[in-house]
């Protein structure tokens, strides 16, 4: 394993990466638990409620996770270091992960509580606008070969994507208020509060492990491609 | 600055001389675009009272799935025999080769615009004729738009293996803020009670315009440079 890495010159993953990973685990792992055994079951929704753990934070790291891509893809422009580039792209890629993941607990969740799995709220659209967009970057990148280009192209949709953010939000706020009403969060008492609060620490520290885990990997695709390219060009292919 | 301008102008004739001596590619998009009103109109049935409350979003589809297809082209001309690479050769700044492009592309969607607006009205019977100079405003601030943002993502897309699918699914996420606007706007124009509303999504589009006109003018360099 060892030799492994040290033939593609990239350190094996950090032991920090790993401690921060386990640490997540337990953190989730704890973060839920006590969501689930403090919070009473809403009156309204009832033990439902308790996908807002998971929804909500996740709703909030993904959207975090494209602000990372927003400014690692202008430091990009500013450096042209392609360790920038592998960073927006991890945090691309778990952006839309997070997305993913409150869109479908969102559906799940509105099911038994607004009787339908999709509405046409602000929310719930704009975040699906924003999940297609990011869905674009990453189908850009995997279609570019070149790596250069590839991270030129794909730091002018990162800020480009981000840009639109808000005025997605804004404008699909505004449809939607002219068709439905927005769909109302009544104010919540303090203990589901801070059940969501506890969470949303859990995902940010997900968030910042799958990133680093992402961006190593990449650091290994990128040298396992470069000693290739180097073997190639060399005309041996002792390495493979 | 003259020499700029004429960088401009130069490219964006260049484009528009090719394509009007490749008749057929205008004439493809246009009847593309009136096939597309016409299978819209049979999706809902035809019947008149559906169409005249869906009639401004079936326009503004019909508009962006045509105009899609001119952006990609735009570039692939150059991709033939290496003529981008001797563009950019040339000196002066990079960016006219946007604006111009944006410029042709923009004259190209809008021509189709002129045929797709009056097809709409016929087959949807749209009262436009009293309304012609408000809802030109509202497809030129539309138009300027989706020019802006598709001339840009084409730069990448046209030279890559996936473009047919990729422009589309680059470029309409982005669009979303531009289309409700436009079909908004139209809607209310046509419509003729809110003439309020379509002035305020008037300004989203004129808004949207500029921000994304300046973004992809300065990331532009950025895209092109090989």
């Amino acid at each position: 394993m060892k030799d492994l890495y040290s033939a593609a010159g990239v350190a094996p993953r950090s032991a920090y990466i790993s401690l921060l990973g386990w640490f997540t685990l337990l953190f989730l792992i704890g973060a839920q638990v006590v969501g689930y055994m403090n919070s009473p079951a809403d009156s309204g929704m009832g033990h439902l409620q308790k996908i807002m753990y998971v929804h909500v934070p996740a709703a909030w790291a993904g959207f975090l996770a494209f602000f990372i891509t927003f400014v690692m893809s202008i430091v990009y422009f500013v450096r042209k270091r392609a360790s920038d580039d592998m960073i927006a792209a991890a945090a691309a890629e778990v952006g839309v992960l997070m997305t993913g993941l409150a869109l479908a607990l969102g559906s799940i969740w509105g099911r038994p509580t607004w009787g339908v799995y999709w509405t046409w709220d602000a929310r719930l659209t704009s975040t699906a606008i924003m999940f297609l967009m990011y869905i674009g970057y990453l189908a850009l990148r995997g279609f570019t070969d070149e790596e250069e280009r590839r991270a030129r192209w794909s730091a002018a949709i990162g800020i480009l994507a981000f840009l639109n953010v808000p005025i997605v939000w804004w404008s699909v706020k505004w449809w939607s208020g002219l068709h439905q009403p927005q769909s109302t969060r009544e104010s919540m008492s303090a203990v589901y509060w801070n059940n969501l609060w506890l969470n949303a620490a859990a995902f940010l520290l997900l968030l910042v492990f799958f990133i680093a885990s992402r961006y190593h990997v990449a650091q290994l695709e990128r040298s396992v491609e470069l000693r290739l390219e180097a073997d190639a060009l060399a005309g041996s292919n002792q390495h493979v | 600055m003259t020499g700029e301008a004429g960088r401009i102008f130069a490219i964006a004739w260049k484009d528009l001389t090719a394509e009007r001596r490749a008749k057929s590619n205008f004439a493809s998009v246009a009847f593309f675009a009136g096939l597309i009103l016409l299978m819209f109109g049979m999706a809902v049935d035809a019947d008149n009272d559906t169409l005249a409350v869906v009639a401004p979003g079936l326009l503004w589809m019909a508009v962006l799935f045509s105009g899609v297809l001119c952006f990609n082209r735009s570039y692939e001309r150059e991709l033939e025999a290496g003529a981008l690479d001797a563009l950019l050769l040339y000196p002066g700044d990079r960016r006219s080769i946007f604006v111009g492009k944006l410029i042709a592309n923009f004259a190209f969607v809008a021509l189709v615009e002129v045929v797709v607006v009056p097809v709409a009205a016929v087959l949807y019977r749209l009262p436009v004729a009293h309304i012609a100079l408000p809802l030109a405003g509202v497809f030129l601030l539309g138009t300027i738009g989706f020019v802006a943002l598709g001339t840009f993502y084409a730069a990448m897309s046209s030279r890559l293996r996936a473009r047919e699918v990729l422009l589309p699914l680059l470029l309409f996420p982005m669009l979303i803020p531009l289309m409700l606007a436009a079909v908004n706007a139209t809607g209310a124009l046509l419509s003729d009670s809110l003439m309020g509303d379509a002035g305020q999504w008037s300004k989203v589009l004129a808004v949207f315009d500029v921000i994304f006109l300046a973004a992809a003018y300065v990331v532009f360099e950025y895209v092109i440079e090989e």
